[in-house]
């Protein structure tokens, strides 16, 4: 019998994660120095995890309710709007297991065959098979270095067609680091409105904007009831493993999503619920003091590829870099390939994320100074030797 | 000069007092003759008072002793805590004294090269000293944590190496 002649159609024609393929390689180094972590190098606060222990120790087991603990329900909200400006009710909010979750909880309530969702990339690789996984036709938009990867309404605009339901936003971004601010947000808005469309916001990297304050695009006038917030623990508050998050939407909106979610995972761990109330309770201070790290390490990575020449924008969220590495006459895979070979170093070649990505490597930040510093040294010596084989007239 | 911009500096080099003057002026966005300037009147008004390491004798080759002494004291007139206070902390084996509220009144903490140092000195110096009524010597066994650094088994990276 051929088991995999079994699998769904929709399944067996999933592409294989570009990620997967760069890890196994990596996996054989064991010594390289990794900036391809998507998560942040700090554990759990120590306050947080304590809260869960003592949860335990209370004997906290059990299921809760479908739509998540009450208190923690309450604080989110008033985290909400105490952060983002934005007004949440108890009964519009549902935690999940993590964003990732939300995000699929989203897109199987809203996403019927042959809607089309559109996607700006470079992106993070879920959405793609997300929105397939639910039926839809996944709409990539292209974003631009030379707009700092921020989504214009020009390019959204012309991706939009009468089957378009559904744009999913993502900023701070990963891969990118780019952000939208308001004045940023607006022309999309008025977009999202005038097409009637709905928008998944994937704001998990919220907390690590720098400079300045995140806008979330549903504080906007008149945006609230097109929204999907999605967010989470795992980066403002190192909580990855713990596998908590959140959303919020328009009670109809809401009501389906946790339809999908009492069946389908019925609640969120309890033991990760109460860490999670911990955290948005007591854990800003720790939280802002993660980010004032990030916040030194970007620019230090910013200003060391901008010494070596590769063209860098300014990134302005979530912990990663994206620079340009065309000048060194090599296409991403095989930078990160002979990167990884001759210098032990692992960054993410950018087209992972999607064909806007290409000629870029994603690099991570979340990293200690001091293993940064190694790496960029290595990086650096990697770029020159590169540049010294290219034909002379190609330099600059 | 921005109270902000010295806090930041300050933080950076009590992390680790080996960073260079450029990498900072980096991370925090300045220039290097400005963080360099910064750094040099932190050192001139005694803010920064001297750049050391923190180490964990008991890994190296000649472990240190340390104990924590408490002393009581019988004030005399004339002759209060800072005084005797002075008397201790001038020895070099002496490496912080506090004045403590509660069941006794110095404690004092030494380090030296071995057990028997740690007798003589409190035998000989500390005992003998006028105002001393009494000491209690406490060993320490084992560091777990030192000038907020985790000496124990530090928590290791877990992270798979990629990681979408
Ligand atoms: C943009 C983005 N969204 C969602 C997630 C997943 O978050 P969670 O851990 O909350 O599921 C990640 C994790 O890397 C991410 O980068």
């Amino acid at each position: 019998m051929n088991l995999e002649e079994k699998l769904s159609p929709v399944v067996k024609n999933l592409a294989p994660s570009g990620i997967r393929r760069f890890f196994d390689l990596v996996n054989q180094k064991p010594n390289a120095i990794s900036l391809g972590v998507g998560e942040p190098d700090f554990v759990t606060p120590w306050h947080v995890r304590e809260a869960c222990v003592a949860a335990l120790e209370r004997g906290m087991t059990t299921y809760t309710s479908n739509q998540g603990m009450p208190e923690l329900i309450r604080e989110i909200a008033s985290y909400l709007n105490r952060r983002f400006s934005l007004n949440y009710d108890e009964q519009e909010i549902l935690v999940t297991f993590g964003a990732s979750e939300a995000i699929d909880l989203a897109l199987r309530a809203l996403v019927a065959a042959g809607d089309e969702v559109l996607i700006p990339e470079p992106c993070y690789v879920s959405y793609t098979p997300c929105v397939q996984l639910a039926g839809g036709k996944p709409v990539p938009v292209p974003t631009y270095a030379q707009y700092g990867f921020k989504l214009r309404a020009e390019e959204l605009e012309k991706a939009i067609t009468p089957r378009s339901k559904v744009l999913i936003l993502c900023y701070p971004n990963n891969p990118t680091g780019a952000i939208m601010r308001r004045e940023d947000l607006e022309p999309i808005a008025a977009l999202v409105k005038k097409h009637g469309l709905l928008v998944i916001s994937d704001e998990i990297y919220a907390e690590l904007t720098y400079q300045g304050r995140h806008t979330s695009i549903g504080s906007l006038p008149g945006m609230k009831e097109h929204v999907i917030l999605v967010s989470g623990f795992s980066k403002a508050f190192a909580m990855t493993g713990w596998r908590i998050g959140y959303t919020a939407a328009p009670l109809p909106i809401l009501s389906g999503m946790l339809k999908i979610h009492q069946y389908t995972a019925l609640c969120a761990p309890i033991t990760s619920q109460m860490a999670a109330l911990e955290a948005v309770k007591n854990g800003l201070q720790e939280c802002e003091a993660m980010v004032s790290q990030y916040d030194r390490r970007r620019r230090l990575v910013v200003k060391a590829f901008q010494d070596m020449g590769l063209k860098c924008h300014d990134p302005q969220g979530a912990f990663y870099v994206f620079p340009s590495i065309e000048s060194t006459g090599l296409d991403a895979h095989t930078f990160a390939e002979q990167l990884l070979e001759e210098e032990e170093v692992a960054v993410v070649p950018g087209d992972v994320f999607g064909p806007s990505g290409t000629g870029h490597i994603r690099c991570s930040y979340a990293t200690s100074i001091e293993r940064l510093g190694e790496a960029l040294t290595r990086i650096e010596r990697f770029v020159n030797r590169k540049r010294q084989l290219l034909p002379k007239r190609s330099l600059g | 000069m921005s109270e902000h911009l010295q806090h930041e500096i300050l933080s950076l080099l009590k992390e680790n007092s080996r960073l260079e003057t450029e990498k900072i002026a980096h991370m925090l966005g300045e220039s290097k003759e400005k963080v360099e300037q910064i750094i040099q009147e932190l050192e001139k008004t005694g803010i920064i008072v001297k750049y050391g390491a923190v180490i964990n004798w008991q890994k190296s080759e000649k472990p240190k002793v340390s104990a924590l002494i408490d002393v009581k004291v019988a004030p005399q007139r004339g002759y209060g805590f800072d005084a005797l206070a002075r008397r201790i902390y001038r020895f070099p084996e002496v490496r912080s004294v506090y004045l403590m509220s509660g069941a006794y009144d110095l404690s004092v903490e030494l380090e030296v090269d071995s057990m028997e140092a740690v007798g003589r000195f409190v035998t000989e110096k500390l005992a003998t000293l006028d105002s001393v009524m009494g000491t209690t010597t406490h060993f320490v066994m084992k560091k777990y944590k030192e000038d907020g650094v985790i000496l124990d088994d530090p928590e290791k990276d877990e992270r798979l190496v990629i990681t979408p």
